[in-house]
């Protein structure tokens, strides 16, 4: 992305987790699955501004997850409804919010195998607020049907269903999700991509307004927070991320 | 009682061909140790279940032809990325594969250990996860109207392993806050743990660490190996080896760099 003034320089990742950390909102309890980087560092950054609100609940972290449950924790309180914010990507997004973990083609010979579903085919139903991310926005991931439903963007009335997505954060815009209209919205578009672009690279239909903002870039103040504070927390749990993004080293 | 065993060999005997055996997720003490044995071995047609997740261990056993079944929710290498022999074997269809949600297995796990047949679980109506699990049945609450769930029949392993700080003579083992491997080894028949270390007196005289603690009496065999976790981390005692699981996503990417890896660090014994 370009169109930054150098002084405010910021990396697609310090982007996509302060959009994300905006979706976040007022939330009591946030909690962050497997290989989330992204909004492990905006979750991390609301419980930073909020002072220690929401409760941050990194699911492979020692250290940032109060769980002494056993894993199935996590889920019993999700079920309760004591989980307001879960993060799910996939390896294929529909225009409809179905989610796919699992693979293209025949399940049991297939012809792409992604690792599974993980607690998808659960949080999905129960978590109000699940914010979809995936950072390869292209018509290879963000498709007309998925192949594999690992989670249903929406259900039938009679599905106790209390919870489901509310926006798909990519590395080219933030688009809104209706429940009612099974429809995604597009919100803005981040800085140095174009409308077209996203038409042109998104495999499903979605709403467009007449008039569509850019995304709004992180404030000084939030990189300085992003990068002093909220980085050296998240090395524990993604050692790489941290030092390839923010530079930290893994040996400290 | 639990036999505190001599070797990793002996502690593993219950680990036979075709054995239905429970393993742990990376961040609760995933038995390396043993598993490395278990490939010299030659161990056959398992049917691994991984609660509720897998990392190197399932892609090791996969690679290592000893996965017949694998019932889990998923397999990666996290932040080294896809969990290569896994992937390769689906896509040759080589290992029959029961795709589950991580509080699925939770669930399941958890009605072996009530001795009850079955536990209901929301979600997953609609979902291609159910459509492929024809094990699973879609009930209508019988305490509401029109209210489907679903019910899972219970996972009842013949062999529970996994990797834990630290265990007494009488077999007591603790794990501190690792509790799903407390519902692993309540739901198996068998329970068979590598520890770091043995502990000269009773783990349960004292109350605050008694409630960390496996008990002996769900405890088949122990078996000293330190650093039996590694190279995955081993909560509280030492992270993750990333250099090591860097060196396995790169030559696990083909079937001749695995045959390598398991060579220099399966095969060989002083690198094991």
């Amino acid at each position: 992305m370009t169109g930054a003034p150098p002084n405010s320089a910021f990396r697609d990742e310090e982007l996509l987790a302060d959009v994300i950390c905006r979706l976040i909102g007022d939330a009591r309890h946030v909690a962050v699955g497997n290989a989330s980087p992204i909004p492990a560092t905006a979750a991390l950054l609301a419980r930073m501004r909020g002072n220690g609100r929401p409760y941050v609940s990194l699911l492979q972290s020692r250290k940032h997850n109060f769980f002494t449950d056993g894993g199935r924790e996590l889920f019993d309180c999700a079920g309760q409804g004591r989980i307001d914010v879960f993060f799910l990507s996939g390896g294929e997004i529909d225009g409809e919010g179905n989610v796919n973990l699992v693979g293209i083609g025949d399940h049991d010979k297939p012809k792409v195998r992604f690792p599974g579903s993980f607690g998808a085919a659960y949080l999905y139903y129960v978590v109000p607020k699940v914010i979809l991310f995936r950072t390869e926005h292209s018509r290879r991931t963000l498709v007309p049907k998925v192949d594999f439903i690992s989670a249903p963007g929406t259900s039938p009335a009679n599905v106790h269903r209390t919870g489901g997505p509310i926006a798909l954060v990519t590395n080219r815009c933030l688009f809104l999700f209706d429940r009612d209209r099974r429809r995604f919205c597009l919100a803005s578009v981040h800085p140095g991509q174009t409308v077209a672009e996203v038409l042109d690279n998104t495999g499903f239909d979605f709403d467009r307004p007449a008039d569509i903002p850019t995304t709004a870039p992180p404030a000084p103040q939030t990189l300085r927070q992003m990068r002093e504070i909220v980085a050296p927390e998240l090395a524990e749990v993604y050692p790489q991320f941290a030092a390839a993004v923010f530079g930290i080293d893994r040996s400290r | 009682m639990p036999v505190i065993a001599a070797t990793l060999e002996e502690a593993l005997a219950a680990v036979t061909d075709g054995c239905a055996l429970a393993v742990a997720r990376e961040v609760s003490g995933v038995a390396m140790a043993a598993t490395r044995a278990l490939i010299r071995r030659g161990v056959k047609r398992l049917h691994l279940i991984a609660l509720p997740t897998s990392s190197l261990q399932a892609d090791l056993l996969i690679g290592a032809g000893c996965v017949e079944t694998l019932e889990t929710s998923a397999v990666s290498l996290g932040e080294f990325g896809p969990a290569p022999r896994f992937t390769a074997a689906m896509l040759a269809g080589a290992i029959r594969m029961k795709d589950a949600t991580c509080p699925a297995l939770h669930a399941a796990f958890q009605a072996a250990e009530k001795g009850v047949p079955f536990a209901p679980l929301r979600g997953l109506i609609g979902s291609d996860v159910l459509a492929h699990r024809p094990d699973w049945k879609t009930i209508d609450n019988p305490f509401g109207a029109d209210d489907p769930i679903v019910l899972l029949p219970a996972i009842k392993p013949d062999v529970a392993l996994f990797h834990a700080p630290m265990a007494d003579r009488a077999g007591n083992v603790w794990i501190g806050r690792q509790r799903e491997l407390l519902t692993m080894a309540h739901a198996a028949a068998k329970t068979i743990v590598t520890v770091e270390s043995l502990h000269g007196g009773d783990l349960l005289a004292d109350p605050l660490v008694a409630a960390g603690i496996l008990p002996g009496f769900y405890v088949e065999a122990v078996a000293v190996a330190p650093r039996g976790a590694a190279p995955l981390p081993l909560p509280d005692r030492y992270p993750a080896d990333l250099d090591h699981l860097a060196e396995y996503a790169r030559l696990a990417a083909t079937a001749e760099g695995f045959a390598r890896y398991l060579e220099q660090h399966v095969h060989d014994r002083r690198a094991a």
